[in-house]
């Protein structure tokens, strides 16, 4: 049988080469990833079936603030991939403080998205906007398939800021490597890519 | 690019008591851990189902000491028609959840995967412990609902909306007994994620070198398989609790419809689709069906070889047409709501591929057929149970039959003959999946062998017992008898009451044999007579090794592997019939 040509041999002393060529750690993040994919598809499913369910579906969001600032947020979660792929490369060319100093941009970044998304779910629950009412009168299911799916959008953009300031942590003081780095990446790039699902299906689909 | 290695630490072999037995990051520890939750899981399971059965027999005779421990739902020891769902609806989650997923999988594949291939742990020790711990949460947390308010859940374990999403209005165990249900039921999902991420790792990444794909045993590539199928389905359970706890704690309705009256008061729920909830937990509950029975595949088609002498016909099939059965589970969930409402055309969807499902799991069995046939076949309790299993399997598979098909389907699917289906095909196959691996892997795992005396009686017992529970089922449904109903004693069906009290005695029966089992692990476990490293002559790398493996499996040194786990029948070294994996080339 033919040798897998990837550079795999490095994975595991004393072991069969990987069939993917990656440490046992990256391809739990894909697999982790597979699975949360399912999670999200199931949700979105969801909202597709119930909006289509309801004749009374209603449109909440105005161009201006609601989808002016989900754009701003767009970029800004766009921004953080590019900081977090900057981090990776440096600290591959083992620049350490560089490496960091990325992390630290891409952590602002992301706390920036989640204060810009707050401060959309406080205005809505100040027009009355609730899990199970509907201030424009239609299906209150508006409401639920929006926190429900902004909100597990937002839990992800939280723990992933708080899992890159423990990884910067642990990768200053020499703890974590550039393979860390990486894996910590791909689950970023992860979260911006699910925003590119929920942020048409979600706010564009529902301009007035 | 530098990769990191993620070799699993060396376990310190000096340990507190604790580590070593409880908080223990060993698979192999955690594997036996998750067997004993099964054991434990599979007693209540069971006398549950006695209580039902007995009461289905005679509905009216009071069962001794039931009104004390429920006298809400058996005032005098005869149950209420919802304490009878009560039962139910626990039987049904604590079997498929805490054991058909629990033994064969996280269980047996726990203990054995990182052997098989050669690895001295799982990819992840200290996440395996983790899944573990927070199975048994799960357990417990399902359980506390014997305890809590009214009671537990009704809704059955498929949970369906919208009796499940309302609350205390649905009936006693709507409250708080179903939000438990729902909580546990989403902690179980984080946990066989976690484990599935593990062995997906494991299988991929920690062979020993000679262990190609090929060359990996087959239980350990049902395992793999199950762990991918595990993987997304799950992903989908889990989001689809969450909306469902939203539903009875936070005031959505993505599972209640507008207008609802329940219990005189009308629900402030509008909008939502009860469909909705069927089409997510069919999408998890369908591929479940799968992570339950393709485990006792690969453990029989490890078991088979070895006492037939002879090699796995077509391995290479086999393994191919277990990537297929994974592929096709995901494509079949809306046979189960054939009888839902849902549009004809799909139903005409979910059918064809539910029929060709079917072609991959037959291939399966005539290659085990093909196996056996002409083979000098060792009869112990493993390869009995081996072969039962093959016999379970294909009574329960013909009966999907007549089930796949959307206008069979709409008189059989609320009656008795589904009953019948999934406890042969998915119940009782996988339970005798884990009986064959428990008397082949027993002698492994304690380092003692188990007696054959009485697990040849347990084997005869049990299968008489099954088919005489089962069998009978079939004609039940075919007269009409109506499934989740707790007695039938004053309409039409009162004809069919004694066939009713011979199943009740067939089930109390084959249930009682089951303490044969229960005696002979525990004796077996104390006094059996001392097992030798490969007490059955098999070739893969668990028999290469102590019995009870030490601490790291292979004491130090990693095996490398030269062969195939299929070479049965061969002139092996020293006049064996048989050449082992980790053998000199």
């Amino acid at each position: 049988m033919p040798e897998p040509s990837v550079a795999a041999a490095t994975v595991h002393a004393g072991s069969e080469p990987s069939p993917f060529g990656v440490p046992s750690r990256k391809l739990a993040m894909w697999m982790f990833i597979v699975a949360d994919a399912a999670t999200f598809a199931a949700v979105l499913f969801a909202y597709g079936y119930v909006r289509v369910a309801n004749p009374d579906w209603t449109r909440p969001f105005a161009v201006w603030p609601s989808i002016v600032n989900g754009v701003v947020m767009t970029v800004i979660l766009l921004t953080s991939s590019l900081t977090m792929i900057a981090a990776v490369l440096a600290a591959q060319a083992e620049r350490r403080a560089v490496a960091v100093r990325w992390l630290g941009a891409t952590m602002a970044l992301g706390a920036m998205f989640a204060a810009l998304h707050l401060r959309e779910w406080i205005a809505m629950i100040g027009e009355g906007w609730r899990l199970f009412r509907n201030p424009l009168g239609g299906t209150p299911l508006v409401g639920a398939t929006f926190f429900s799916i902004t909100g597990l959008h937002l839990l992800h953009v939280v723990s992933g800021v708080v899992v890159i300031g423990v990884i910067a942590l642990g990768y200053r003081k020499s703890r974590f490597d550039a393979g860390h780095l990486e894996t910590t990446g791909l689950y970023w790039h992860f979260v911006d890519l699910v925003w590119m699902f929920v942020f048409p299906l979600i706010y564009l689909l529902n301009v007035r | 690019m530098t990769h990191t290695t993620a070799h699993p630490p060396a376990h310190a072999q000096r340990q507190s008591f604790l580590r070593k037995h409880v908080f223990s990051v060993d698979h192999k520890v955690i594997g036996r851990q998750y067997l004993d939750l099964a054991l434990v899981a599979v007693v209540t399971g069971m006398v549950l189902s006695w209580l039902m059965r007995f009461h289905l027999g005679w509905p009216d005779t009071p069962v001794p000491l039931l009104g004390k421990l429920a006298p809400t739902g058996a005032a005098g020891g005869v149950m209420t028609p919802e304490y009878y769902l009560e039962l139910m609806t626990m039987h049904g989650t604590i079997m498929v959840f805490f054991v058909l997923t629990t033994a064969p999988f996280a269980g047996f594949g726990n203990y054995f995967l990182p052997i098989h291939v050669g690895a001295e742990d799982m990819a992840f020790p200290r996440i395996n412990m983790m899944s573990f711990w927070v199975t048994l949460l799960a357990f417990l947390v399902l359980v506390a609902a014997f305890f809590v308010g009214d009671g537990p859940p009704l809704s059955g374990w498929t949970a369906y909306a919208p009796l499940s999403a309302v609350g205390k209005d649905a009936g006693p165990g709507q409250g708080s007994g179903q939000t438990l249900w729902a909580i546990s039921i989403g902690i179980f999902c984080i946990a066989q994620l976690l484990g599935s991420l593990n062995f997906i790792a494991t299988t991929l990444d920690l062979r020993t070198k000679g262990m190609s794909l090929a060359r990996l045993p087959y239980a350990t590539w049902a395992w793999f398989v199950t762990a991918v199928i595990a993987l997304v389905a799950f992903a989908v359970l889990l989001p689809a609790c969450i909306l469902l706890i939203l539903d009875r704690v936070a005031g959505t309705s993505f599972f209640i419809p507008g207008g609802l009256v329940i219990s005189d008061r009308l629900q402030p729920h509008m909008g939502g689709s009860p469909l909705l909830w069927q089409h997510l937990f069919w999408f998890f509950g369908h591929p479940e069906v799968y992570v339950a029975i393709l485990p006792g595949f690969g453990i029989i088609s490890q078991i088979l070889p070895v006492f037939a002498r002879k090699p796995l016909l077509g391995p290479r099939v086999f393994i191919a047409c277990l990537v297929a059965i994974a592929f096709l589970s995901y494509t079949v969930w809306g046979h189960h709501m054939f009888l839902s409402g849902m549009n004809p055309f799909s139903a005409t969807l979910f059918s064809v591929p539910t029929l060709v499902i079917t072609i991959p799991a037959a291939i399966i069995t005539l290659l085990w057929i093909g196996t056996v046939y002409g083979a000098r076949l060792r009869l112990t309790s493993a390869s009995l149970f081996a072969l039962g299993f093959v016999s379970v399997f294909v009574s329960g598979g013909i009966s999907g039959f007549f089930l796949a098909q959307p206008s069979t389907d709409i008189y059989l699917h609320g009656t008795y003959f589904v009953v019948a289906h999934f406890h042969f095909v998915m119940g009782v196959a996988a339970m005798f999946g884990i009986f064959a691996g428990t008397y082949f892997w027993f002698p492994k795992m304690f380092g003692r062998m188990m007696s054959e005396t009485l697990g040849k009686w347990h084997f005869w017992l049990t299968f008489i017992g099954v088919y005489c529970i089962f069998m009978p089922m079939h004609y039940l449904g075919l007269a009409g008898n109506v499934r989740r109903y707790s007695a039938f004693t004053d309409d039409y069906l009162q004809p069919l009451i004694p066939l009713h009290r011979f199943i009740t005695i067939a089930a109390l029966f084959t249930g009682a044999v089951q303490l044969i089992f229960l005696f002979n692990l525990i004796r077996s476990r104390l006094r059996g007579p001392k097992a030798a490293d490969n007490p059955w002559e098999a070739t893969t790398l668990e028999w290469s090794t102590s019995s009870p493996p030490p601490h790291d499996n292979f004491g130090g040194r990693r095996p490398t592997v030269a062969y195939g786990p299929n070479e049965y029948g061969v002139a092996g070294p020293a006049g064996r019939d048989y050449v082992m994996q980790a053998a000199a080339q």
